[in-house]
């Protein structure tokens, strides 16, 4: 990690043209973690930022680690990382956890099982809170990916937090998503939620010291067969792993890799991406659109609209596309 | 849109005593703080490069053990030494009031609190002292 006294920090800030992007391509850790921060909080920063490092994203391969509470997740991903710097892979980590929707606080502590990947500057962990999102995610988890992309780690890992549900989000975001289960969670197929089957490339059944761990695999495996054929023409293996004492770890790396090329050799990589791509112009298309209205349609007028939908004296798509229609000064939409 | 202020709670050193540090993290979570928990066992250097990487505005240490006036020093010269002065540090646990004293003057510690020590006052302190050129926007 590059030091810099505090003096030139500053300074660095004030230089023309040498923002904190170009700072981070020239290798500055502190300069990565600043745009994390920046992306992160949104706004008129971020979206600056993200242009700006759009051009160097599309490299790594973007792994997501979902599954309940407790399953392990953390400990894996650390395990994880150390074997891809074995492999001479450099590594980015994002943990989420929950934001707490009563005081919008959060105690963000995936890092405890992390500590083991210390002082390797190949390897950057962070940990971001759901600041209320659904889903796993946090709104701005793909957008942080972008600069961690961007900043050159071979692979990015996503953990979610464990909120136990299917979590499409981090699906959609990811390239690889490894969905982690435990033994002992409940005994039928119903206990393991029928969601996962759509979003698992890799299942790892963690916690296999503890009994009952091939009754977990087995109930997997029966339920890939009732899910028919498989998606993408990728079998999900299914790994068994003790995270605390290190064990399957390689085969869960040497799947994440398989997955990678098989995404690669098929055509699907290219398609996710599109979809992806395509997904999230359009959130930020309805975005613009949304912005563009608040600003040329004052709060009164906006206020009164709302007033009479709710009173039924006209209906809301009529409303919406006359406001949108006013906002982009034409006479109709359509 | 508001910026939420965030932490990172430490505890230096071989103390196996964390219930504080626990206490604080809940309470600054309450206070609607981002707070990063690393857990027991950290060293002046794993506690930095936390900090950096987390982009923390504050960073909070607990020590119980008798080790505040070799551990806290060396966090300081470290966060220091990596450009990082602009982050506020705050301690407490069982530190003697002439220890708080040089830790503050000589070392650059902004707050130490002991035993009974009101959570209240303390999220007061660092919404209060949160260095404010953190929040200001940096060229992109
Ligand atoms: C409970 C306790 C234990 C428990 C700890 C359980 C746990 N998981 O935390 C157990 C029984 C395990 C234990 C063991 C030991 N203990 Co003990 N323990 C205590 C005791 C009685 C209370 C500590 C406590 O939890 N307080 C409650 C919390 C909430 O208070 P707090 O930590 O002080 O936090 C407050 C403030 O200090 C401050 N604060 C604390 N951290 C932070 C951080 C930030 C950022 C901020 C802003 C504020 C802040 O805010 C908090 C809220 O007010 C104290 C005596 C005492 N009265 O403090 C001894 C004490 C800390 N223990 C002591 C000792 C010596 C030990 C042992 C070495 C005993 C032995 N010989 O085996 C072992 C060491 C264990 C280890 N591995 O480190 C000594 C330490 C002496 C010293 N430092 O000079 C003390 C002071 C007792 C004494 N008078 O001798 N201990
Ligand atoms: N017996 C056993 N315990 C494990 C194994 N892997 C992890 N654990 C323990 O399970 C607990 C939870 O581990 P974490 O890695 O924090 O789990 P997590 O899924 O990240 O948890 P959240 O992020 O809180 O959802 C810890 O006490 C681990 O030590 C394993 O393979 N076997
Ligand atoms: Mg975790």
């Amino acid at each position: 990690m590059p030091t810099l006294s505090p003096s030139a920090f500053q300074a660095r800030k004030c230089e023309r043209g040498v923002g904190l992007v170009d700072q981070m391509q020239a290798g500055d850790r502190r300069a990565l973690s600043r745009l994390v921060s920046i992306v992160e909080n949104g706004g008129e920063d971020s979206r600056r930022a993200l242009a700006k490092l759009y051009q160097y994203t599309g490299r790594a391969q973007i792994i997501g680690v979902t599954g309940p509470p407790g399953a392990g997740k953390s400990t894996l991903v650390n395990e994880l990382a150390l074997e891809f710097r074995r492999r001479d892979t450099t590594v980015g980590i994002l943990a989420v956890d929950p934001t707490s929707p009563y005081s919008g606080g959060a105690i963000l502590g995936d890092r405890i099982r992390m500590q083991p990947l210390g002082h390797d500057p190949s390897i950057f962990v962070r940990s971001m809170a759901s600041r209320g999102q659904l889903g796993g995610i946090a709104r701005a988890t793909g957008d942080v990916v972008k600069v961690l992309d961007a900043a050159g780690f071979n692979k990015i890992i996503v953990e979610t937090i464990g909120a136990g549900q299917a979590e499409v989000e981090i699906a959609r975001e990811a390239h690889t998503t490894v969905v982690v289960e435990v033994p002992g969670l409940g005994d039928d197929v119903q206990a393991i939620k029928a969601g996962i089957l759509e979003i698992a490339d890799v299942f790892v059944v963690n916690k296999a010291d503890r009994e009952d761990a091939q009754k977990t695999q087995r109930h997997l495996q029966a339920m890939m067969q009732l899910g028919g054929a498989p998606r993408e023409d990728w079998p999900v293996p299914i790994v068994m792993t003790v995270a605390t004492k290190a064990q399957g770890i390689e085969a869960v790396v040497d799947a994440i890799e398989s997955h990678l090329s098989h995404l690669q050799t098929t055509g699907h990589f290219v398609e996710r991406e599109r979809q992806r791509v395509e997904r999230e112009f359009r959130s930020i298309l309805q975005g613009l659109a949304l912005d563009l209205v608040q600003e040329r349609v004052g709060p009164e007028q906006r206020a009164a609209v709302v007033a009479r939908i709710q009173a039924r004296q006209v209906d809301p798509y009529t409303a919406a596309e006359r406001m949108l229609a006013d906002a982009l000064g034409v006479a109709e939409l359509k | 849109m508001e910026r939420k202020i965030r932490v990172l709670v430490a505890k230096p050193g071989l103390d196996g005593h964390d219930r504080g540090a626990k206490v604080i993290a809940r309470a600054l979570r309450d206070a609607g703080m981002e707070v990063v928990y690393t857990g027991l066992q950290q060293t002046p250097q794993m506690i930095v490069d936390a900090a950096l990487q987390e982009d923390v505005d504050v960073i909070g240490l607990s020590i119980l053990s008798g080790a505040h006036m070799t551990l806290l020093p060396k966090v300081m010269q470290l966060l220091n030494a990596a450009g990082a002065a602009d982050v506020l540090v705050v301690a407490g646990g069982i530190i003697s009031d002439a220890d708080a004293e040089i830790l503050r003057r000589e070392h650059g510690i902004a707050a130490v609190y002991g035993p009974g020590a009101s959570t209240n006052a303390i999220v007061e302190f660092i919404r209060a002292n949160v260095k404010p050129e953190r929040f200001s926007g940096a060229e992109v």
